[in-house]
């Protein structure tokens, strides 16, 4: 194969570090131990991860952003399997508008959703509530589920459902038996990525939470929005490492490129 | 947009051909419809009445002493057509997405192309770095930016050392922070993109090319850019539809001075309490996304129907 020229190698560089220079600096003001912002040139200091726990806003952010994630995504999950064992196994009419009114939510800007939601919820009551946060979650991650979900379960062999039918499994057990361990490793990395869509999700979230109901994004770009200080750096470079930390699980789990490239090779 | 901001916002145009071909014909078979009840259930009551309603809102007015008034008229929309104030905001809402989709494609395809000529481990490794940033949360990467560009001002010291410039550039609060901000944060999908095309590109045939006696730089322009430019066509729908509508970063990097669209439609909502007029002016972001990526993935896919097969 060829090999790329020095001029490449320089780009490539330069594109790289423009790429992780804003990552790496949140990273490195978080370890400050001065009291406003600063390189940390005076030696580091974890002072500033500390102030995070004597902040009651951003644990409870935190602590409701992991909730509302987990319980959006096994939602969006649940009614992920049927609708895509549907689309993936059957012509019937309608099928295409299906599939592209389960998807829609990625073309809609998050920003109009918000809106809608926030218009939605205030007039049934369910304005500033938890099960309205889940509700609108469920709707924006339920695509990237789908997705992954309709890849493995288009991939797999039917014959072996054929083969435990022909042996008297009633379509429930060939179900739970047979068809979702096959398509188990899509179903997790489905639940995986709808979860990471949900709790980085800051622009429809931002419309429809309330002091008490927040995510720790929203809480993040509220407080950015009055003040910047090490504290805000300290929150996101501890959000940081966890979604490095997620990344590698999940290129594990799955492989990096294929989960976002989408139909990669398989 | 959060980071995956909305992933990928060209698949919903392409998701009719992703699925697999059905079995075989089935008439009156109640099962898929069963299967897909739920969902679509879930998505009629959450999705299509939510939106329909926020139509229905942009057609009432709004006083500031009467509030929201129940009637249905065009005015917020002539308001948003006529006035210069809202000209401004679309225009430059607009002018700093096509600037965002020009670097993303300028920057992002030559890396796709260089990302895919390198060899393990060290491609896989790259990937990740160019990737990764996709599921980091968009306010955490766009505060970096904010500390690059003003409260450590590292950029300016670096570039004045340099002797790049001589006084330091106002990034905070300008269309020029917001456009690199938001280029670092949309790039990704333009890579990601043309990294696609460019698996279905056979490196046989650019040898065969080099072979035959081609430079590498004609190889280049007559081998492998005809080939991605679907690639960067799809990639730069995708990222000017995100740019056009993005709201965390131009938020925090534009502030309240530099308003674009999606700022000024959450200014309407949580400060001045106008819905309506809010309202109209996401019901034209919407329409703009919608006419531009369906639009755009029809006229592509015509034209390169054969790369596409």
């Amino acid at each position: 194969m060829n090999r790329n020229g020095p001029v490449a190698l320089i780009f490539h560089t330069l594109f790289l570090g423009f790429l992780l220079a804003p990552i790496l600096i949140v990273c490195v003001v978080a370890f400050t131990s001065q009291g406003y912002l600063s390189l940390p040139t005076e030696g580091l200091s974890l002072r500033w991860f500390k102030a995070i726990g004597d902040n009651p806003e951003f644990v409870r952010a935190f602590r409701d952003s992991l909730v509302l994630g987990a319980i959006s995504s096994t939602i969006a999950v649940g009614f992920s399997i049927p609708a895509a064992l549907a689309i993936a196994r059957h012509q019937f009419r309608g099928r295409e508008f299906i599939t592209a009114l389960f998807l829609s939510p990625l073309m809609v800007p998050h920003i109009v959703l918000g809106i809608a939601f926030l218009r939605f919820f205030t007039q049934i009551g369910l304005g500033g509530t938890f099960v309205g946060l889940v509700l609108s979650h469920v709707i924006i991650i339920l695509p990237f589920a789908l997705r992954l979900i309709l890849a493995a379960s288009t991939g797999m062999d039917r014959s072996i459902e054929n083969a435990a039918a022909s042996l008297g499994a009633t379509s429930w057990t060939t179900f739970r038996r047979v068809t979702l361990p096959l398509i188990l490793p899509g179903v997790a990395s489905g639940w995986v990525l709808a979860f990471i869509n949900s709790f980085d999700e800051v622009t429809m979230t931002v419309f429809i939470a309330s002091p008490e109901t927040t995510t720790l994004p929203v809480r993040l770009f509220l407080y950015i929005q009055d003040n910047i200080d090490p504290l805000v750096a300290a929150v996101s470079a501890a959000l940081i490492f966890m979604t490095v930390a997620a990344m590698l699980v999940l290129d594990r789990l799955y492989g990096l490129e294929r989960l976002l490239v989408g139909r990669g090779q398989e | 947009m959060t980071a995956v901001d909305s992933q990928n916002a060209m698949d919903a145009g392409l998701a009719t051909d992703t699925a697999a071909p059905p079995a075989k014909p089935e008439r009156r078979n109640p099962t898929p419809y069963l299967l897909s009840l739920p969902a679509l259930a879930l998505f009629a009551v959450l999705l299509l009445v939510p939106l329909a309603m926020t139509l229905l809102l942009s057609l009432n007015s709004f006083g500031f002493y009467t509030g929201i008034q129940d009637v249905w008229q065009l005015g917020n929309y002539t308001d948003i057509f006529t006035d210069s104030y809202f000209h401004e905001i679309f225009l430059r809402t607009f002018r700093i997405a096509f600037v965002v989709t020009l670097l993303s494609a300028v920057l992002g395809a030559p890396e796709a192309y260089i990302l895919r000529r390198m060899h393990s481990p060290w491609r896989g490794l790259c990937l990740l770095i160019v990737l990764g940033p996709l599921l980091i949360s968009v306010v955490s990467r766009t505060l970096g930016w904010a500390l690059l560009f003003g409260s450590t001002g590292i950029i300016n010291t670096a570039l004045m050392s340099v002797g790049l410039i001589a006084t330091p550039i106002e990034f905070m609060y300008t269309e020029t922070g917001v456009i690199i901000a938001l280029t670092h944060v949309l790039v990704p999908f333009m890579v990601l993109s043309v990294w696609a095309s460019l698996q279905r590109l056979d490196p046989q045939v650019e040898n065969a090319a080099m072979s035959l006696g081609a430079k590498p730089f004609t190889v280049l322009r007559r081998v492998v850019l005809p080939q991605v430019v679907p690639g960067i066509l799809s990639g730069s729908i995708i990222v000017f539809a995100l740019a056009a509508s993005a709201f965390a970063t131009p938020a925090i990097i534009g502030g309240r001075r530099l308003k674009v669209a999606a700022t000024l439609a959450y200014d309407e909502f949580l400060n001045t309490l106008n819905w309506p007029l809010g309202a109209a002016v996401a019901i034209l972001l919407l329409v703009a996304n919608v006419v531009i990526i369906v639009g755009c993935n029809r006229l592509i896919e015509r034209r390169y129907k054969q790369v596409f097969e």
